[in-house]
């Protein structure tokens, strides 16, 4: 009795002390410890120079909002977000991804926004633990189920392009009637992938792909690659590329005989104000395929208010309320397994977060309702048709209705 | 005779049977290719002279910034890495003219005085760049080895490009548009030809048949050919070298800023990294031409055009390859070993031999 008595009151005391002097927490992938008066530190790895910089800028934007939103307090901490320029290719998401993996102290990163810097930088963020919430990947290979473990710490809050794809091939075939399209991508995970996603649906459903292209994102010179298309006689153009090689094909296309009366198309990577900048007024009557900011609904008023009153304009690309989403789901997930000290100090285990961000279910984001699946598709996808109006080309200003859409 | 053959026999190598043979099977696949599309008949003739249009167009802006690596070449056996952001420099600036006369509607009423302007200003721009990257860049390292102005001019490329992005900020801006140049001219039989690519190949024509007399026909030139085939020799003889390169970078440097309003008028966009691609083809070119021959660099650009435009259709369609113009790099690379396998010093290239001898 008294020996079991003794061994009692010592099992309460070490349990006594174990619960105020608490170890550190351990996690697999090693644990973020944050100070007190020592910030959350947020990367972004994000496209910030060069024609699709407002890609860029405009996500940024949008994780700023975010953190406005929680008056820059995450569980008592401020949140230092910076980050490095993706380049909107392979080489430089490798390169940002790289700089950001050399870093300890980033608990989490948002991005990247081109799907080629992601295919690259994904792995590299997550081989150092970080895992990355994309606002604006779309390709489909990055949540695709054979996409290998190397991805594990990748999500996105972006559609999926297999909605994209069939969206825009519908729209063709029943809105403008088209039966004969054709597609040119520029080599880029998201282009060949999205206008891939296009020729199937669109061979499926009862048109006939004339001619698939592709161009280099560099080239400048369209005008041999269009004639070699206007040969097959296409209808409708379909070109899911970026700002600098979509503007260039846009101007180009009435240059070339043939091609007096085709429909252009285009999708989110080159919907943004920057495209407008580049294609001039012969973007003028032409499509582009993107988020449907119209099902976005109130939260989204507010949001554009915000934005207006913070930097003295309105949006410029289509990402801005993913990458709040996105931010908002790094947010949550890191209050839902940071361990807090009673001074303030946070440890946030690597995986554990990871495990968080992928069990997010029903969080009700400004892009709609937040289920990530196993594969990090995070998306309530809906995509809406927009046309392009003169007025919009002249005060380089978004469409705010959209033209068309799949339900 | 027999002695002839028999040297001949002696000085070839192994080497040299490898590629002469990678050489002839380029050779074949190319005029294959060429005979099977031309059989397959999907092209109009209408639409092989659109291709040869619009790469003359191309080549022509080639060819003017060719002769800006060329110049230098010659005169100081060094690559001027960074004269692809003296291409870039001058429309850069000069976009914020030809946006100031769009707003005041100008562009409308005067387009060609505001289009005489605006080629002012980039050639100004370009040649200042030009004249000060020699003077500060490189004339310090005139007689240091070779490889340090080499690295030098990479440096200032760098320095140069974020230079103009700390100045007018990442984002691209596009030229407006002039209303004269927009439309098309219709010849007979069907053929047109843009007004926009008759102004581009007259006026590249124009500054280098300019700058070709210039070198051959004034005192001036007479010493940057004088400089270029013995610097030694041509500073004994009263040449003042340092003037005769700083003037040979000033021509560099006008040829590149023409070719950037050219290049603007064209395709629009202008940013801090635009000068990069069309730096690297026009040096393409100038090697393909045969590196410091002007001549050569001027026919190197104009063929480098012809073949982006050209050989993806020509030479792939054929064979029946998808997307052929994604490798449309590739065949202008393709060509580029090709000429160097059977011609080492390039098109035109035979002084160079002489020279470096």
């Amino acid at each position: 009795m008294k020996r079991s008595l003794i061994l009692f009151v010592a099992l309460f005391m070490f349990m006594a002390a174990s619960i105020v002097f608490a170890a550190p927490p351990t996690d697999p992938l090693g644990v973020v410890t944050i100070k007190p008066g020592e910030p959350i530190h947020i990367a972004y790895w994000f496209v910030t120079a060069g024609s699709d910089s407002t890609l860029g800028i405009d996500t940024k934007r949008g994780v700023e909002i975010a953190i406005d939103d929680i008056k820059n307090n995450l569980l008592g901490h401020k949140i230092k977000f910076d980050g490095q320029d993706s380049g909107c290719n392979a080489e430089g998401g490798q390169a940002a991804a790289t700089k950001l993996a050399s870093d300890p102290t980033i608990v989490a990163a948002v991005g990247s926004n081109c799907s080629s810097e992601a295919k690259p930088g994904a792995p590299i963020l997550w081989n150092a633990g970080i895992a990355t919430v994309s606002p604006s990947n779309t390709a489909p290979y990055l949540t695709d189920p054979k996409r290998g473990s190397t991805y594990d710490g990748y999500l996105r809050t972006a559609h999926n392009d297999k909605v994209q794809g069939a969206v825009a091939a519908n729209f063709a075939l029943k809105s403008l009637k088209v039966k004969k399209a054709a597609t040119i991508h520029d080599g880029s995970v998201y282009a060949e992938q999205l206008a891939n996603v296009f020729a199937e649906t669109f061979k499926k459903n009862g048109g006939t792909i004339v001619a698939q292209e592709a161009v280099a994102p560099t080239d400048t010179d369209m005008k041999p690659v269009l004639t070699k298309i206007v040969t097959a006689k296409p209808e409708f153009i379909y070109y899911p590329i970026f700002v600098a090689a979509a503007g260039h094909i846009t101007r180009q296309v009435k240059e070339v005989s043939g091609f007096e009366k085709v429909y252009l198309m285009s999708a989110d990577g080159a919907f943004s104000v920057d495209f407008y900048k580049a294609a001039g007024e012969s973007a003028v009557g032409m499509y582009h395929s993107s988020p449907d900011f119209e099902a976005f609904g109130k939260v989204y008023e507010d949001f554009i208010q915000k934005h207006i009153k913070k930097y003295g304009e309105k949006t410029l690309a289509p990402f801005h309320a993913h990458a709040y989403d996105a931010a908002n789901l790094i947010f949550k997930a890191i209050e839902k397994v940071a361990k807090k000290e009673k001074d303030g100090t946070l440890y946030i285990g690597r995986k554990a977060l990871r495990d968080a961000l992928y069990a997010t279910k029903n969080l009700k984001g400004i892009t709609g309702n937040i289920n990530c699946n196993e594969y990090g598709d995070c998306a309530d996808p809906r995509i809406a048709v927009y046309k392009t109006s003169p007025e919009n080309v002249k005060k380089l200003e978004m469409p705010k209705k959209s033209f068309w859409k799949p339900y | 005779m027999p002695t002839k053959f028999h040297r001949w026999k002696e000085s070839i190598t192994a080497t040299d049977i490898v590629m002469w043979f990678i050489g002839f099977a380029l050779l074949v696949f190319i005029i294959l290719g060429s005979i099977l599309t031309l059989r397959a008949g999907r092209y109009t003739p209408v639409q092989w002279f659109d291709f040869v249009i619009y790469g003359l167009a191309q080549g022509s802006i080639y060819a003017l910034v060719a002769m800006g690596y060329t110049l230098v070449y010659g005169v100081l056996r060094m690559i001027n890495f960074a004269h692809s952001e003296v291409f870039m420099s001058g429309p850069f600036t000069a976009y914020y003219v030809a946006a100031y006369f769009s707003r005041s509607s100008l562009l409308e009423s005067h387009p060609f005085i505001c289009l005489i302007i605006v080629f002012i200003v980039s050639m100004t721009v370009s040649t200042l760049i030009a004249f000060l990257l020699e003077r500060i860049a490189y004339r310090p390292l005139r007689n240091a080895p070779r490889l340090i102005p080499l690295i030098t001019a990479i440096g200032a490329s760098f320095t140069l490009m974020y230079l103009f992005r700390g100045l007018f900020g990442t984002g691209f801006q596009a030229y407006p548009v002039w209303a004269v140049f927009t439309g098309k001219w219709a010849l007979f039989k069907g053929l047109e030809i843009g007004k926009i690519q008759v102004f581009v190949i007259f006026a590249a024509a124009l500054v280098m048949i300019t700058l070709y007399l210039f070198i051959q026909r004034t005192r001036t030139g007479k010493a940057v050919r004088s400089v270029s085939e013995d610097k030694e020799a041509a500073s004994l003889m009263g040449v003042d070298i340092d003037k005769t390169i700083s003037v040979t970078f000033i021509i560099g440097g006008a040829a590149a800023g023409a070719a950037g309003v050219l290049y603007a008028l064209v395709f629009k966009q202008v940013f801090f990294m635009m000068g990069f691609i069309p730096g690297i083809k026009a040096f393409t070119a100038a090697v393909l031409g045969g590196i410091g021959n002007i001549p050569g660099a001027m026919l190197g650009g104009l063929l480098l055009g012809l073949l982006e435009s050209l050989g993806p259709s020509l030479f792939l369609d054929g064979y029946n390859i998808a997307a052929p113009y994604q490798l449309k790099d590739a065949i202008a690379f393709l060509v580029l070993v090709l000429v160097l396998i059977f011609r080492p010093t390039g098109l035109l290239g035979e002084r160079l031999a002489v020279k470096k001898a």
